[in-house]
């Protein structure tokens, strides 16, 4: 039996096995943002530490950075706290910070791949959940709390617990108008929000092979919303020729060498997993949540499920969920009007999902009741997107064309839902709250969808629209 | 770096948490993480459940009289507590609220890695261990429940319950390991000597005969 990825990057990085029966873990890239560091550097200096790879951490700010001005100090004092802090962290620990002036700045997971650091078979962490991005280079990727963010500033280690290895297989063909971002909802949708608990996915089969990096990055994000708090793609042709050129990424001169290590590294033909799984991927609709969990999702065609359709167990988060929502068993998504249309976050905020929003955003205009925003995910992806004049598409049809951040995916800057607003959105939670209000309603699809979302006014099915136009 | 103190055993009072999949968006709100410390996070756990939009206290178990008391608390919660966002503010705003200890059904893996990094046990039950003690805590809450790690039992009024924890995580907690930092940095030659093996830590040159 061969090894699977994940069996093969364990053992590179292993520094010892601990008494507890964790693995001490050699972490190769550490990335940090100003909302889960701050506290971390605070212990280093309570506890008298030193950072043991200064040069393997890299941080951005992302979270609360505000998408509407460059203007410093930010009006709000405690993001502006924030952004003081990890700058003083950052001089003080001898960390590379990619701020708005370096011109790389942006969402952290957006910014990891497009800079060449991210690499195949890399340990990298970060404190935050969705640095499962990563894995679409074959790295094993996840989150970590700010204790461990400490953890790995002082001893470039985690001790933490090997996961089971669960592969997706996704086979078949999408049809036009289904993305990435459908085929993880159906994922989730599939195998349930905790399916993934104490699990990496490796995604696999012909969908997965034909993807892009950025579509693959898309599948990876979420695989946290599915429990599982790694995913990856083992690294192929696809994989090296993203990284070639890239400004942290081997050069010419090694290439070739690393590309034969990163090959070693992949998953074996005859590797052994923990249970495999088979989606169809020529089945796939465009898919939108109605729920309060990204598990709780439907086609665009379905309606709302009813409540005897869920197991007992599950019966409970539903019913929330109807009453949350406000929405009724037995009706369609489809024509559920939004107020908001939100593109952008780590999950859909990198070019080719601009791209493909902004064909369906050149169809019309973002209907007059629509607040409509299209954040890049970086610096470096709002330049490449205004080359191409996409800015100028998006704004002529409605959309309000801002800078890089996390913006309104959690709101911790000023880009919020207010009240029960009900917002369509590229990101990757509709918890209650999570768009900034309390009350805030949100929807979750496809950039694509989204664009559609805001020129219809209501959730619409992308696919009869690209149909007509034949984009 | 402060010796810590090995746990045993945890009693509280406690606070029942009913529901599957509560996620950390719900447990601490994004925009009370607006801050370089953790201090203070305890008066925002659940606040968007337990207070309206204008701040009066809603229907919550956290807001009822029979549920306040003071000391140490052990919330019973259950499958998939935690889920979602990677924020320590979660396990930290529970902490400073009160929880010492949590007995669940399931829990989500980031979220019970951060308790085990500040010394929170999370014990899992059954379905039906979960489901009694829920209803006796609902039913009479002026009693302490104790989570113990040695005997891998919760126990409530009279009645004990089996309840498990991953063994590594049992054995940081029993013998006052949990704090990881300490434990990694033993080995930071061996540390230097794995980084040393990695080609991408080497920039992919031949490895030095």
């Amino acid at each position: 039996m061969g090894k699977n990825l994940l069996d093969k990057v364990w053992a590179a990085h292993t520094v010892r096995e601990l008494p507890s029966g964790q693995t001490q873990l050699f972490i190769g890239l550490h990335l940090i943002h100003e909302v889960t560091s701050p506290q971390a550097f605070q212990m280093m200096r309570e506890q008298g530490l030193k950072g043991l790879f200064p040069e393997r951490t890299i941080a951005t700010v992302d979270h609360i950075i505000p998408t509407d001005t460059r203007q410093r100090p930010f009006a709000d004092g405690q993001a502006e706290a924030m952004m003081s802090a990890i700058e003083r962290n950052c001089r003080e620990f001898g960390i590379r910070l990619f701020d708005r002036d370096s011109g790389d700045q942006g969402i952290v997971h957006v910014i990891g791949p497009e800079l060449g650091l991210t690499q195949p078979a890399m340990t990298i962490a970060c404190g935050d959940s969705h640095t499962s991005t990563h894995g679409a280079f074959g790295a094993v990727a996840f989150g970590i709390g700010t204790s461990q963010v400490r953890d790995v500033l002082a001893t470039q280690c985690l001790a933490i617990q090997k996961p089971r290895v669960r592969r997706i297989n996704v086979e078949g063909k999408l049809q036009p108008g289904v993305y990435a971002k459908d085929v993880i909802l159906q994922i989730i949708r599939t195998l349930g929000v905790k399916g993934g608990v104490g699990c990496a996915y490796e995604y696999a089969g012909e969908v997965l092979r034909r993807m892009s990096m950025e579509e693959r990055m898309t599948i990876c994000n979420m695989s946290i919303e599915g429990g599982a708090r790694c995913g990856y793609v083992a690294p192929d042709t696809t994989t090296f020729d993203y990284l070639r050129g890239r400004r942290f990424a081997p050069t010419a001169e090694t290439y070739d060498e690393a590309v034969r290590w990163w090959q070693g590294m992949a998953s074996d033909a005859d590797a052994a997993y923990d249970d495999e799984v088979l989606i169809d991927g020529g089945a796939i609709a465009p898919v939108v949540t109605w729920g309060i969990n990204p598990g709780q999702a439907i086609s665009v065609e379905e309606r709302i499920p009813s409540p005897e359709s869920f197991a007992a167990d599950e019966r409970e988060t539903a019913d929330d969920a109807y009453t949350y929502m406000g929405l009724q068993p037995g009706s369609p998504i489809a024509g559920t009007r939004i107020d908001v249309a939100f593109i952008g976050s780590c999950t859909n905020g990198r070019l080719s999902d601009l791209r493909e929003a902004a064909k369906v955003a050149k169809l019309g205009k973002v209907k007059p009741h629509v607040k409509a925003l299209v954040v890049p995910g970086s610096q470096s992806v709002a330049r490449a997107a205004e080359k191409e004049g996409l800015d100028d598409i998006f704004r002529s049809a409605g959309f309000e064309w801002r800078l890089p951040g996390c913006s309104m995916c959690l709101a911790m800057n000023p880009d919020k839902l207010s009240g029960r607003q009900v917002c369509a959105s590229s990101s990757n939670r509709n918890f209650k709250g999570r768009q900034g209000s309390p009350s805030g309603r949100t929807l979750l699809m496809s950039p694509a969808m989204v664009a559609a979302a805001a020129i219809e006014g209501v959730v619409a099915d992308v696919r009869p629209l690209l149909r007509a136009e034949g984009a | 770096m402060s010796q810590l103190t090995p746990i045993h055993r945890v009693t509280g009072r406690p606070i029942p948490l009913r529901g599957n999949d509560i996620d950390t968006d719900r447990i601490i709100p994004a925009r009370f993480m607006k801050a370089v410390t953790f201090d203070g996070l305890g008066q925002y756990v659940f606040h968007d459940v337990r207070f309206d939009a204008g701040g009066a206290p809603q229907a919550h178990v956290m807001n009822e009289p029979r549920f306040q008391a003071k000391g140490p608390r052990v919330a019973v919660v259950n499958k998939n507590f935690g889920c979602g966002s990677s924020r320590e503010h979660a396990p930290q705003a529970l902490l400073r609220w009160g929880v010492k200890a949590i007995v669940g059904e399931s829990f989500a893996d980031i979220f019970f890695g951060n308790c085990v990094a500040l010394g929170i046990p999370c014990v899992s039950g059954t379905a039906e261990v979960v489901a009694e003690l829920m209803k006796a805590v609902e039913a009479e809450p002026a009693h302490d429940l104790t989570v113990d790690l040695d005997s891998l039992t919760v126990t409530y009024q009279t009645k004990s319950y089996p309840v498990t924890i991953p063994a590594g995580a049992r054995r940081q907690l029993i013998e006052g390991t949990w704090d990881a930092t300490r434990v990694l940095l033993e080995a930071a030659e061996t540390i230097r000597a794995t980084a040393e093996r990695l080609p991408y830590v080497r920039g992919f040159a031949a490895r030095s005969k």
